[in-house]
């Protein structure tokens, strides 16, 4: 039977006849939340997680390399950054997977380049108008009951998101995003043309968004951290505890671009990631919701193997990034990057495509095809 | 008694005359509003009855008469300052610093330079032209950085706004912002960089699918030896980067160096359609007519790619007049940010809020998303950037006496520059943007009864109606209404949003 009738077959009857597909489709793994947050400016990857058993990483870093009694020891050659101290639980839990070398080929070392390429999952040298997620939503639809397919909590722009057809939002705060969307109107999409068509459709978004978060205003026992992410992270909490239900929420952080002074300030920013995701383990835990969620972040890239003379890094490639919740495989994933094989710029080399990532988020969180929205077949990680 | 020859005659002098009547009747009050808000940004109800009184001719050319190749608005001081070379600054943290503040400042003062003059311009048409042109050859500061090259690239884009495109596709590949933009600068004989030659050919000249991956390669030969002197940041020819050679481009061959290439893109029909059918999409519909475009294609190349002619055929013909083709276009940010203050005679002296503004909206001027420009149209609209629009218009017309705006599309930080982003990882840069918006938006405010008293009194709610929109509201507007709530419930329609 082809593929496509096979689908069909399964729409019209999920439960009859439980093939392994179908019976993927009941499960409820293809109903997870995904919790993007973005690490703004490219994080220094090699002092988040510490090879400190390794010579070269001494040599490369003189002057910023972590003391080995300070990191975290996760094996006996590697370990968290001190400031990632609040993420030890879930990691003893085995709840953090640590995936390592996460990059691309042909890397772009522009900010504004390269984390485009991160939100469209284009190639290096291929331009794609729309995010990801918008192109994965577009192909396989989120329950038109939700939410919306995907909000995106403070800063920046639609990032991932960024599409005609996918039901994504930008707000600050849920409760605030309500009171705001009465600027709105809510229209019958009479059009007069495609262009009128096309601003009352996402017109009648908003409103009816607005409409489903009202119940997004749940109080929690968490303590959430001051500050904004903290506040970021407790909008989460309440997007994700939603009654309607949510596919994607998107945070960020930064800005992590420490092309000086970087000790204090990747310091200060590791902690306030790991405190507001120890947070929203905790609020998530308490809303019964941990189990269906995979937090994960992402950058447009690491940064320099060898320190610069400012006491900072400059622009790098591969980095490492963690994957946090509830369902997850914890521990080390993909191979740390060799320090002894740097490309032309002194980068280290990717050992995992940040399309095998995604593709492992698209089809272990909704159970979506991979290869139709990345162009390719990646391999999954078993991290989910 | 006529014969059949007579009464053929007259009655074709008949036809001729009905053809007349309609080209030469004055364009009205609602042809005049729909010729100056899309020729420019917005119009006042004076401009528009200034207008309404000529036919079709007379307005059109009365536009490109007025057409101008220099800005009225005095440029920013920094824009004859010498290129500061990071590199030099390599060890001097704090001088790098220094200089990454000073670049943002400099970019945002440009920005709102350049929305001065969209505002003051006696000729917002030279403006409109100007960024149809700056989106064509889309180049962002985030790579270019030095703003006194942004600065000159615009100057160049604006002096043949309305000129000649064959002379501003030579000048822009030697443009140092371009050079820069599209790594020409550092492309050398044996390793050429490729980067421009297919630009030119994709985004500049043909389009996709009108040149082989070949005529790529052999390009890019072509322009090696065209880079920028880093001193000064201008034009300078390398002789010793210049690939001399024989190369083949879409079958002609030669020694080509890349004014020879640009020849050849020019001497093809194609290029002339290229930009024929971005003008449709610009001035007419998002759905262009492959006849009349090809028309205009052939016009232009037989005018040697003189902008007036084609812009004349475009604005005179029947599809830009046609009323299926009215209020189609989804304004861009500028439309709205511009077109707002123009229409009700808002001028603050501080455009860098309102550069700010286009930036949330999704249209930070001089800092394109790619070198394809904006796409423009529906993908102007999204939840957060139509939420930000009626958030701004809100805040322009809910007057000084109204509630604190609670935004939400404007409190996420500007994408201004990344340079601002590296600047301090304390998320300061993107909370000083926003106060600056905040503390500047202050003087956006509508005057309804000054604005009011200006249309004269009494003013008919068709007029007003008309004024606003280019088409009929979507929700429609309760007769009770007093002339001020009017404007306001006007303002906030969906229909807004299109000219």
């Amino acid at each position: 039977m082809e593929r496509r009738d096979f689908l069909k077959l399964s729409a019209l009857a999920p439960f009859a006849g439980m093939t392994g597909l179908a019976r993927a489709a009941a499960d409820p793994g293809v109903h997870r939340l995904l919790v993007l947050v973005e690490l703004k400016g490219g994080n220094d990857g090699l002092n988040t997680v510490v090879p400190f058993a390794d010579p070269r990483y001494a040599e490369l870093r003189p002057r910023l390399a972590i003391p080995r009694e300070q990191v975290i020891h996760l094996t006996e050659r590697e370990g968290l950054h001190p400031s990632l101290a609040p993420l030890k639980p879930a990691w003893d839990a085995a709840e953090l997977a640590v995936v390592r070398g996460v990059g691309y080929p042909a890397p772009n070392l522009s900010h504004f380049r390269s984390i485009e390429i991160w939100d469209t999952a284009s190639r290096s040298d291929e331009y794609l108008d729309e995010g990801w997620l918008a192109r994965a939503f577009e192909a396989a639809p989120r329950p038109a009951s939700y939410a919306a397919d995907g909000v995106v909590v403070g800063m920046g722009g639609m990032g991932p998101l960024a599409g005609r057809k996918v039901r994504a939002l930008a707000l600050a705060n849920p409760g605030q995003f309500v009171r705001n969307a009465g600027l709105a109107h809510r229209e019958e999409a009479r059009s007069r043309n495609a262009s009128l068509e096309h601003i009352l459709h996402v017109e009648n978004e908003i409103a009816a968004s607005a409409q489903r978060l009202r119940g997004a205003t749940r109080e929690f026992q968490t303590e959430f951290p001051p500050g904004p992410f903290g506040a970021s992270v407790r909008a989460a909490a309440q997007l994700a505890a939603n009654p309607a239900g949510i596919a994607v929420v998107r945070l960020s952080l930064g800005s992590f671009d420490t092309h000086a002074n970087q000790l204090p300030v990747q310091a200060n920013l590791l902690r306030q990631l790991a405190e507001g995701l120890a947070a929203l383990r905790s609020a998530l835990t308490e809303a019964g919701l941990w189990k269906s969620t995979v937090i994960a972040t992402y950058a447009e890239f690491g940064r320099r193997a060898r320190e610069n003379e400012s006491g900072g890094t400059d622009h790098g490639t591969a980095s490492a990034h963690f994957v946090l919740g509830g369902a997850v495989h914890g521990g080390l994933h993909g191979a740390a990057p060799s320090l002894d094989r740097l490309d032309a710029d002194g980068n280290v080399l990717h050992t995992v495509d940040f399309r095998s990532y995604y593709a492992t988020f698209l089809e272990r969180c909704w159970g979506i095809d991979s290869q139709a929205v990345l162009g390719g077949r990646f391999t999954l990680l078993e991290i989910v | 008694m006529l014969g059949p020859g007579t009464m053929r005659f007259l009655l074709a002098a008949l036809a001729v005359a009905a053809s007349l009547g309609t080209q030469a009747a004055p364009i009205g009050y609602e042809g005049a509003r729909h010729l100056l808000d899309r020729a420019g940004f917005g119009a006042t109800d004076r401009e528009i009855r200034e207008y309404a009184t000529l036919d079709r001719e007379q307005a059109v050319d009365r536009l490109l008469a007025g057409a101008r190749r220099v800005a009225v608005t005095p440029p920013p001081e920094f824009v004859d300052d010498p290129i500061e070379r990071p590199a030099k600054l390599r060890n001097d943290p704090q001088a790098r610093k220094a200089l990454a503040r000073k670049l943002v400042r400099q970019g945002l003062e440009l920005r709102a330079w350049w929305l001065t003059e969209m505002l003051d311009t006696p000729s917002p048409l030279t403006e409109r032209m100007t960024l149809f042109w700056d989106n064509h050859f889309a180049t962002s500061q985030q790579k270019v950085r030095f703003s006194q090259l942004m600065y000159r690239q615009n100057v160049l884009l604006r002096r043949e706004a309305l000129g000649n495109f064959a002379t501003l596709l030579h000048e822009v590949a030697k443009d140092p912002a371009m050079l820069v933009w599209l790594d020409n600068a550092r492309s050398r004989k044996g390793a050429p960089n490729e980067n421009f030659a297919r630009e030119v050919m994709e985004l500049f000249t043909l389009g996709v699918g009108h040149y082989s991956e070949q005529d790529v390669k052999e390009a890019a030969r072509a322009f090696t030896g065209w880079s920028i002197d880093p001193a000064t940041g201008a034009y300078r020819y390398r002789p010793f980067f210049h690939d001399g050679g024989e190369k083949v481009v879409l079958g002609r061959r030669g020694r080509l160096d890349g004014d020879d290439v640009l020849d050849i893109l020019l001497a093809q029909p194609q290029t002339a359609n290229f930009i024929a059918e971005k003008m449709w999409r610009e001035f007419v519909s998002p759905t262009p007519d492959e006849a009349e475009v090809q028309r205009w294609g052939t016009l232009f190349r037989a005018a040697h790619y003189e902008v007036k002619p084609l812009l004349r055929a475009v604005l005179l013909s029947d599809a830009f007049w046609s009323p299926g083709n009215r209020a189609t276009l989804v304004k861009s940010p500028v439309d709205v940010v511009v077109g707002t203050l123009r229409t009700f005679d808002v001028h603050p002296a501080d455009l860098r809020p309102a550069a700010i503004a286009c930036a949330v909206l999704g249209q930070n001027l001089f800092s394109p998303p790619n070198v394809k420009g904006w796409p423009g149209g529906d993908a102007w609209i999204d939840s957060a950037t139509l939420l930000g629009r009626e958030q701004f218009v809100d805040r322009v017309f809910r007057g000084a006496d109204r509630g604190i705006m609670a935004p939400v599309a404007m409190t996420q930080e500007p994408p201004m520059m990344q340079d601002e982003k590296a600047e301090s990882a304390q998320g300061g840069p993107g909370a000083r943007l926003q106060r600056l918006m905040q503390r500047g938006m202050g003087a956006y405010a509508f005057d309804d009864r000054r604005w009011l008293a200006s249309l004269g009194a009494p003013v008919e709610t068709a007029r007003l109606d008309r004024l606003v929109l280019a088409t009929a509201a979507v929700d429609p507007v309760p007769a009770s209404l007093d002339p001020a709530e009017r404007v306001r419930a006007l303002v906030a329609d969906p229909a807004y949003q299109l000219k």
